[in-house]
């Protein structure tokens, strides 16, 4: 599924926006006024942000600026200080512990680091969640869908092998089929492709895309690459001093005429 | 009117301390308060039984062994001088079931295993492990926390008693070898002046060592931070407070098990 991509592949894909049915009609993710600070330095300064299902969007903005912060809020890893944070109907910081667990299995989250269990095995790895969460499941089921998942990443191959024996952009990959395991209706990628050579992103873009389409999510895509913001985000948002200064379809955040915006695009491309 | 800015309510040191004696305590509550809630990870616990118990073995038969030993031969020339080296299996067997056996498995347990767990979980918890656990929904303090504190509070006073036996042993070769006495006379010897509170005793202390050698390991590598100097940390922070801990407990054990032997 995952052919190793040519330089007009890439060329392809960039010059292509994901086709995909987004329903403007319902939103999935919906935060207002959300402000967070951590030992009284304000990280998030009042966020308004809407996500419609079936939609990828990628938040852009330098390091240190709140992108991570913002989707540990949405998963309820953190508590925001301020400001009402909406996912699939529910006030996320109000639910209890049962309430959030089954939340968090309708939100898929993948780490910048790929969080792979070091003990385990990639079988293993993408195992745990399903057996953990399903009851009675037999193993051949198990190992159907770890089957399935592996497959939808381009990995089947690799289900013996140990963590570490991956590189970077298998680790990604196969971080982004464990929370596939799972089914779920959002998807939070944590910088999926710091650290990747350029073709290695690529493919990682691609395979956000076929995510999106072969399981209908919903994604929040955290990044400062702008190629991967372009190619994986039906919008973009760009954060920069704790707000959103600009979120609109990546030509017109990119064209925009605010001096921020631009010093961040002209910044990048100087990079 | 001059507005008070103070960060802290003592001093910085101070007011850390309090926190961080408030954070364990919390810490230690919440595992009372998931050690009894569903899911039971039994596996998980018979797991990190093995990883402790069996992987330990080799260490605490050798220690428990060479303290049986040295301990006999440091007390001979003493008895000797009264006559009274007859005493010697039941000096040794005390010696080693009331304090030696616990604590000699309690700091070989601190060492290897309280390290082990901090430096595992604290590895885990800066490389987001811990938090991939929760986003799925898995609560990873009842699956790394609850299982190894119980499986350190299940293994360490079966290990405990081990090293027990074993350092009889290691005694018994001392005395065999200067007196050539069968193993069956120096072991009655031994245990006639034990009673079941020494043995009682013996447990509850290995219990509650390895009680803490799991929640201390477990504290310090969950609460870990600054990267793998972070790990590094956790894991000698784990030893040294464990050990200070097992020091402590110990001699508060004693003061309560005499105080119950007297009155």
């Amino acid at each position: 599924m995952f052919s190793y991509p040519t330089g007009s592949d890439i060329f392809k894909a960039m010059a292509e926006n994901p086709k995909h049915i987004i329903n403007y009609d319902e939103e999935v993710i919906a935060i207002t006024g959300l402000y967070k600070s951590f030992d009284d330095i304000p990280v998030l300064k009042g966020i308004d942000f809407k996500l419609f299902k079936g939609e990828n969007v990628a938040v852009l903005g330098k390091s240190g600026t709140g992108k991570s912060v913002l989707i540990k809020i949405i998963v309820g890893l953190l508590k925001p200080d301020k400001g009402e944070v909406l996912v699939l109907d529910q006030q996320v910081d109000k639910l209890n512990t049962k309430e959030l667990d089954a939340l968090r299995l309708r939100i898929g989250f993948s780490f910048q680091s790929s969080a792979l269990y070091d003990s385990m095995n990639v079988y293993q790895n993408l195992a745990f969640p399903l057996t953990m969460n399903v009851q009675h499941l037999s193993k051949n089921e198990v190992k159907d869908a770890v089957e399935e998942v592996l497959e939808s990443v381009g990995l089947k191959d690799k289900i013996n092998q140990m963590p570490s024996d991956l590189s970077g952009g298998q680790r990604k990959r196969i971080g982004i089929a464990r929370t596939l395991i799972l089914k779920p209706d959002i998807m939070l990628y944590d910088e999926p492709t710091s650290g990747l050579d350029p073709i290695t992103s690529a493919e990682i873009n691609e395979l956000i895309n076929e995510v999106q389409e072969k399981y209908n999510t919903s994604s929040v895509i955290i990044t400062h690459d702008l190629t991967c913001a372009k190619n994986t985000g039906n919008r973009i948002a760009l954060l920069l001093n704790g707000k959103f200064l600009k979120v609109g379809k990546f030509e017109e955040v990119f064209e925009s005429d605010d001096e921020h915006v631009k010093g961040f695009f002209n910044y990048n491309f100087i990079q | 009117m001059a507005i008070d800015t103070r960060k802290y309510i003592f001093s910085e040191g101070i007011d850390r301390y309090f926190t961080g004696v408030h954070s364990a305590w919390k810490f230690t509550a919440r595992f009372f308060k998931e050690v009894f809630r569903r899911p039971f990870h039994l596996r998980e616990v018979i797991n990190q039984s093995f990883e402790v118990g069996l992987k330990s073995l080799p260490l605490i038969t050798l220690t428990g062994f060479i303290v049986g030993v040295v301990f006999t031969k440091q007390s001979r020339p003493s008895l000797e001088d009264f006559g009274a080296t007859s005493w010697l299996p039941s000096l040794i067997g005390i010696a080693i079931v009331r304090a030696l056996g616990p604590l000699v498995t309690a700091l070989i347990c601190a060492g290897k295993v309280g390290s082990s767990i901090g430096a595992e979980l604290g590895s885990m918890k800066v490389t987001e492990q811990i938090d991939a656990m929760e986003v799925s929904a898995i609560n990873p303090f009842k699956y790394l926390v609850v299982s190894r504190v119980l499986a350190t509070t299940i293994t360490i006073p079966i290990l405990s008693l081990y090293c027990s036996f074993v350092g009889l042993y290691g005694s018994y070769v001392n005395v065999h070898t200067e007196e050539s006495s069968s193993i069956i006379s120096f072991y009655q010897s031994a245990f006639s002046t034990i009673s079941f509170l020494d043995i009682f005793t013996s447990v509850t202390k290995a219990l509650v060592y390895g009680f803490t050698i799991g929640m201390v390991g477990a504290y310090k590598g969950f609460h870990a931070t600054q990267g793998t100097r972070g790990v590094g940390k956790a894991a000698n922070q784990a030893v040294v407070l464990a050990m200070f801990l097992i020091f402590i407990e110990e001699l508060v054990i004693v003061q309560l098990s005499n105080w119950i032997r007297y009155f």
